[in-house]
């Protein structure tokens, strides 16, 4: 649905070039929600201000829903932007609008009646929770409300891609999780694609299917939340999974274990202390549900070297876990 | 000179002050609203970003504004009696007060424009607006109450001026007070006119101020009701907490946990 390739970005900066994006190549499929992490600087809103050309990249090409946005004339990528909403950390709603006139705000450029846009106002507001909303100024709501107004507005000219720009980053938790929940609704209620930006690893835990992690302008790693998670030595599946830093024992094997799906029903650590007759530490544990299939990560501290428990660890490879061996 | 015979002197030269002023309002805000504009939008880093006209624009309006007023009056006179036909009267006064304005008035319009938030052009670009719908949609409705502002201080600076050309034969209530009060000594005259101009500014103060909040809406409610009252609270103090201040969501009704 919406592909980068080769997407570089340069800026000047006293008299050297800065590259915020060097080299992106994404591929969001239909429907599903993506997440793009990284600490700031990474190039992460660089890169969602290139999808609808907000930015216009120093080379590569962006094409969403088959378009390719790079190639189009300027009238052209207006009329393609209506089809992809876009939704700001900061809101960006207009102070001197109702709420109701902010979400009609793109079908006026669009040039819809105002009948038109009055129904199609009061139906976005419903869907998102603040009909009783739709004659306030953005002044007297709350963050969270502010936000709803803003997924309203993007929603309006009916689009097919929603960008989210740090949506929920000045919103406190509680709000975060019902904004999150919102989008998660719209996408699974509407097949709405959703690329958002985030710096918070939760974001991509609770709502997205594939998740990308940047650094330095690059996408490091990327891929849909299961086959992160299957990967040896994902960076982002130990950032979704922290296990803390457990002070490996003197003399012992430490031991990464990612399970997921049926896995999860099997007594595999009694199983393995019963077999092998080894004494099983758990180190650290974490365990959640995503996109309803049980996965969690287990550090454990098997006694004595690698080499002597070989056996153990193959063992618990054939039950389908995935181990690696981290000291 | 008693009260008499000054009131129908008072009320004419009101009226020419008035339409002086008014006049040259009309004609600042349709020239200095699209040269503020445009001054705003060829910035770096602007919409239409253009160095060459920023700059050519820029040197006008500097120009324009560095000049004294005494001294645009009468370096203009060729181009007052082009338009006007004549170099007294009020109907002469408007035209330099206009010159006079124009730049003043789109610096200040500059100033408002670029002072709305970025995100808001950004917005109304991600929705498929071009330019021309960002300034109408955004830019300018969102400057308005700046605009008001900036409006109020241009026509006040007018009053002003408009007293400096009665000075030279401008007509209106500067006039009056040269003829009665200077020249013939009438300095009663001379404070009654004072005290009517004081009057005159402070009601296009008020009216401006007024204006300006009630088409503000950045605050929470019920502010824009006490339009004409100075005791509200200032917008810069107001604005922060009015991002803050009601704090529920809908979902959230009957949840005491917060």
């Amino acid at each position: 649905m919406i592909t980068t390739s080769d997407l570089r970005k340069v800026y000047p900066a006293q008299g050297r070039e800065i590259a915020a994006l060097d080299g992106v190549d994404l591929h969001v499929r239909q429907g599903e929600v993506y997440g793009v992490v990284g600490t700031s600087g990474a190039g992460k809103s660089t890169l969602i201000r290139c999808v609808n050309l907000l930015e216009r990249p120093t080379s590569g090409s962006v094409s969403v829903d088959g378009r390719e946005l790079t190639a189009l004339s300027p009238a052209e990528l207006r009329e393609t932007r209506r089809s992809i909403g876009m939704v700001f950390q900061h809101f960006n709603l207009l102070a001197r609008r109702t709420v109701a006139e902010n979400v009609e705000l793109p079908l006026e450029i669009t040039g819809l009646s105002r009948r038109q846009r009055a129904a199609k106002a009061r139906e976005l507001l419903d869907l998102v929770g603040l009909a009783d909303k739709a004659k306030a100024y953005p002044a007297q709501l709350s963050g969270g409300q502010k936000q709803r107004v803003g997924i309203a507005r993007a929603l309006a000219g009916d689009p097919k891609v929603l960008l989210s720009d740090e949506a929920t980053s000045a919103l406190d938790p509680e709000t975060t999780r019902s904004i999150l929940q919102l989008l998660r609704d719209l996408n699974r209620q509407l097949g709405l694609t959703v690329l958002l930006i985030t710096h918070e690893m939760d974001v991509i835990k609770s709502v997205c299917d594939s998740a990308a992690l940047m650094r330095g302008g690059r996408v490091v790693e990327s891929g849909t939340l299961h086959e992160l998670l299957e990967r040896p030595g994902s960076e982002l599946a130990r950032e979704l999974f922290p296990l803390g830093e457990g002070e490996p024992l003197q003399g012992s094997t430490l031991l990464d274990i990612t399970f997921q799906g049926e896995a999860t029903a099997q007594p595999f650590i009694s199983q393995l202390a019963r077999t092998y007759n080894v004494d099983v530490s758990i180190i650290g544990a974490a365990v959640e549900t995503l996109g309803g299939r049980q996965v969690g990560r287990l550090r454990v501290s098997l006694p004595g070297s690698f080499d002597e428990n070989v056996v153990p660890i193959g063992y618990l490879r054939e039950q389908g876990l995935q181990v690696e061996v981290a000291a | 000179m008693g009260w008499n015979d000054m009131q129908p002197l008072l009320v004419q030269a009101t009226q020419e002050t008035a339409w002086m002023v008014g006049l040259a309002t009309l004609a600042t805000v349709l020239v200095g609203l699209p040269l503020g504009l445009l001054l705003a939008l060829t910035r770096r880093g602007g919409l239409l970003q253009n160095a060459g006209a920023n700059k050519l624009v820029g040197t006008v309006v500097n120009v324009g504004r560095s000049l004294p007023f005494v001294i645009l009056i009468v370096a203009i006179i060729p181009f007052t009696r082009w338009v006007t036909g004549t170099t007294l009267g009020w109907q002469a006064a408007t035209v330099p007060l206009a010159v006079g304005a124009i730049p003043f008035f789109a610096r200040l319009v500059e100033t408002a424009v670029v002072d709305v938030d970025g995100g808001l052009v950004e917005a109304v670009q991600a929705m498929g607006g071009g330019t021309w719908a960002v300034v109408r949609k955004a830019l300018l409705p969102e400057a308005l109450p700046a605009l008001v502002s900036a409006l109020t201080t241009t026509v006040i600076a007018l009053v002003g001026y408009s007293a400096m050309a009665g000075t030279v034969g401008g007509g209106g209530l500067g006039t009056l007070a040269i003829n009665y009060g200077y020249m013939r000594f009438e300095t009663t005259f001379m404070w009654v006119i004072a005290a009517e101009l004081v009057v005159l500014v402070t009601l296009v103060q008020l009216a401006g101020e007024g204006l300006a909040r009630s088409l503000d809406h950045k605050r929470p409610a019920a502010a824009s009701r006490w339009t004409l009252r100075r005791s509200v609270p200032t917008r810069t103090s107001a604005a922060p907490e009015a991002a803050e201040t009601p704090a529920r969501e809908p979902e959230l009704t009957g949840s005491t946990s917060r």
